[in-house]
């Protein structure tokens, strides 16, 4: 049932609207992919040109090895999970999940058996009987996920579909799908808007922007190493500081425009001295200092419990965010420091980061 | 958004039912009012004086022989009208759900048939069937088809039955129309990845979902068959020949003004008009119980 799948220069415009500007993408078999990007970046568009629903304006997608391009979605072997669930309103929770295997002519007595072991896996045995309206918002969810699971197919998608959960429940269900998604070890396109989301769940990331693909990397590897101004502000919460800069002492270095010359820990940057740069640095990482620094006058205090996020702005005006573990401090105006090792250094120019030099 | 707005006085909101009050008086309390009163008189050979009878001419009626026959071609009629003219309009709907483009014209082009009086529906279809003039009735006999319709029964009933349901596809169509519409998108592609296609998704999951458009159309096909095509056949075959294409409600208006039977004619459309109540009620009931859910 493993099947690796290749997106191949895919592209999509409705009309003269460019949607998706041409995606490159390999999964291993079994792997779960993330996408992710804000509202209207061309995500659902992606999943519904895997899934079939769309024709693509060019590109191929291999799925195990065949170019399904042109199939019709009945010929793909995909589920999908949709966003608002898509549950067929007439019918029960039992024939919901065993439509698609009547279709493919199983047996009475197979369908029973996967539709049975799946609402085991899911919860939904004593629900069976009952009609979608008849259900709250979780468990329809959960009849989704049956639907596309009993199907055993080559590729799950899901479509945001945790976005109309409330909040526990999507944390939930968020860890149930990935215990569900490792134990079938079915390859799965994940789309959604929330990077939470999409850092607990994806084997790998793709950060979508404008319908261009921005970065495709480990959790891990997007979060810390961002690939451009985009996915820094994108990717953690709070978000990246992203602050204006010059490029200085022979590239070892930036001066802030807010004073500070912070030098480069991982080494030199190439460019001329003088250069426009945009330093990120994330909230976490900003230090208290107990004098010195920069002063920064405190304009809001968030305490989340455990943590206490200020936000305040700098002597020139620019915003800076801070998390502290625990409580905040009493004082109107706190001194912070930006310690060299967590510094982002991008391009203002072009946005995209910036490395140190061999 | 709930407007509510409260007259004081009595005046004012009176003025405002006064006319509908007046129209439904005037045009349905009245005249079946008169017809009630009228279905339990009879009337001598000259029309001179007039008896009260009782249920009489209800008892004659369900024991005459031509009235059951009469009752029975109207049931075929309205079936036919109903079943064709729904299945036509749910194939162009779906057509037309299908087509997004374009589908401001098709949408005019399908509903100018409701616009038309029925006589004149009636004369374009003498002009199409008319065994002489008529490009189809003309056709047919150039395949070799016996086809005149004014002399056999069973073509005449096949002529206001495709005259019949000609008129109300548009109606039809936009009901269908709009139902085909609110089916939520997802829905329809859901089924498309779970692999059904064509004519196996349209029965399994289109269909079932019109189910409530489906059921009222049904309810308006058979009152407009059974009720409203009076116009139809009048200018298409006179109920004829012979008795071939005379429904109840082309039997009320022969009985009475033809014949001149007043009190068996009112009994007719009496009994007409319990049936309309009992449909309309049975149609209500349903729609209630849709709403609730
Ligand atoms: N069928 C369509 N016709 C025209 N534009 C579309 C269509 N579907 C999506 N779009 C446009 O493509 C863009 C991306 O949409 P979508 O893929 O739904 O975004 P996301 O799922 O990331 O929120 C949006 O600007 C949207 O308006
Ligand atoms: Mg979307």
């Amino acid at each position: 049932m493993m099947a690796s799948l290749k997106l191949e220069g895919l592209r999509k415009s409705f009309g003269a609207t460019k949607v998706l500007h041409g995606i490159d993408l390999e999964l291993a078999s079994g792997e779960m992919l993330v996408i992710v990007g804000a509202s209207g970046c061309g995500k659902s568009t992606l999943l519904r040109l895997v899934a079939g629903l769309e024709e693509p304006t060019a590109g191929r997608i291999v799925l195990d090895g065949r170019d399904v391009a042109n199939l019709d979605p009945a010929e793909r072997d995909i589920a999908m999970v949709f966003q608002n669930y898509a549950l067929y309103p007439h019918m029960s929770v039992f024939d919901n999940m065993a439509y698609g295997l009547k279709i493919r002519r199983l047996s009475t007595a197979e369908i029973r058996k996967r539709v049975e072991e799946a609402a085991d896996m899911l919860g939904l045995r004593p629900l069976l009987d009952r009609k979608p309206r008849q259900l709250s918002g979780g468990q329809r969810q959960r009849v989704a996920m049956g639907r596309a699971i009993v199907r055993h197919p080559k590729l799950f998608l899901f479509d945001e579909p945790l976005s109309n959960l409330d909040a526990k429940l999507r944390v939930t269900m968020r860890a149930e799908i990935k215990r569900l998604q490792r134990r079938m070890g079915v390859t799965s396109l994940y789309v959604t808007h929330d990077q939470v989301e999409a850092m607990t769940l994806g084997d790998r990331l793709l950060v979508l922007h404008q319908g261009v693909p921005v970065q495709l990397a480990t959790p891990m590897e997007v979060f810390e190493r961002p690939a451009d101004i985009y996915v820094a502000g994108f990717i953690g919460a709070p978000a990246m500081n992203l602050l204006p800069a010059r490029l200085a002492a022979g590239g070892t270095a930036a001066q802030l425009d807010a004073g500070p010359l912070v030098p480069f820990a991982d080494g030199r940057r190439a460019g001329a001295d003088g250069m426009k740069l945009t330093v990120g640095i994330r909230p976490e990482h900003v230090a208290l200092v107990a004098e010195g620094g920069l002063a920064l006058q405190v304009d809001l205090v968030e305490p989340l419990g455990s943590e206490t996020v200020l936000i305040g702005r700098l002597p020139d005006g620019e915003m800076l965010s801070i998390k502290l573990a625990g409580a905040a401090p009493p004082e109107e105006t706190v001194h912070v420091a930006i310690p060299p090792p967590n510094l982002h250094v991008f391009d203002a120019a072009t946005g995209l980061r910036l490395e140190p030099r061999g | 958004m709930e407007r509510r707005t409260i007259f004081r006085g009595w005046l004012l909101p009176v003025a405002f039912v006064l006319p509908q009050l007046l129209l439904t008086f005037f045009f349905f309390l009245w005249p079946a009012g008169q017809a009630i009163y009228a279905s339990m008189t009879r009337q001598d050979a000259f029309g001179i004086r007039t008896q009260f009878v009782g249920a009489e001419n209800f008892t004659d009626l369900f024991s005459d022989p031509l009235y059951l026959d009469s009752i029975r071609r109207t049931v075929v009629f309205s079936a036919s009208v109903a079943v064709l003219s729904m299945a036509v309009a749910l194939l162009l709907a779906v057509f037309a759900d299908r087509e997004i483009r374009g589908r401001g014209l098709y949408r005019t082009l399908l509903i100018w048939p409701y616009a038309i009086a029925p006589a004149i529906a009636a004369v374009l279809w003498v002009l199409l069937l008319h065994p002489q003039i008529g490009w189809i009735g003309h056709g047919l006999r150039a395949l070799g088809i016996h086809w005149d319709y004014k002399l056999d029964g069973a073509q005449a009933m096949l002529a206001v039955i495709l005259a019949s349901a000609w008129k109300q596809v548009s109606y039809n169509f936009i009901f269908f129309l709009a139902g085909l519409q609110s089916i939520p998108r997802a829905v329809i592609e859901a089924a498309r990845m779970d692999g059904a296609r064509g004519w196996r998704r349209f029965r399994t999951i289109t269909f079932p979902l019109l189910a409530p458009t489906t059921f009222f159309l049904i309810v308006v096909n058979v009152v407009y068959a059974a009720f409203d095509t009076f116009g139809t056949i009048r200018a298409l075959t006179r109920g004829g020949p012979g008795k071939a294409t005379e429904t109840l409600v082309y039997k009320v208006y022969v009985d009475g003004v033809e014949n001149q039977n007043l009190g068996s004619s009112s009994a007719q459309s009496v009994v007409l008009m319990l049936a309309v109540i009992l449909l309309t009620a049975i149609q209500f009931r349903y729609m209630g119980r849709k709403t609730e859910r």
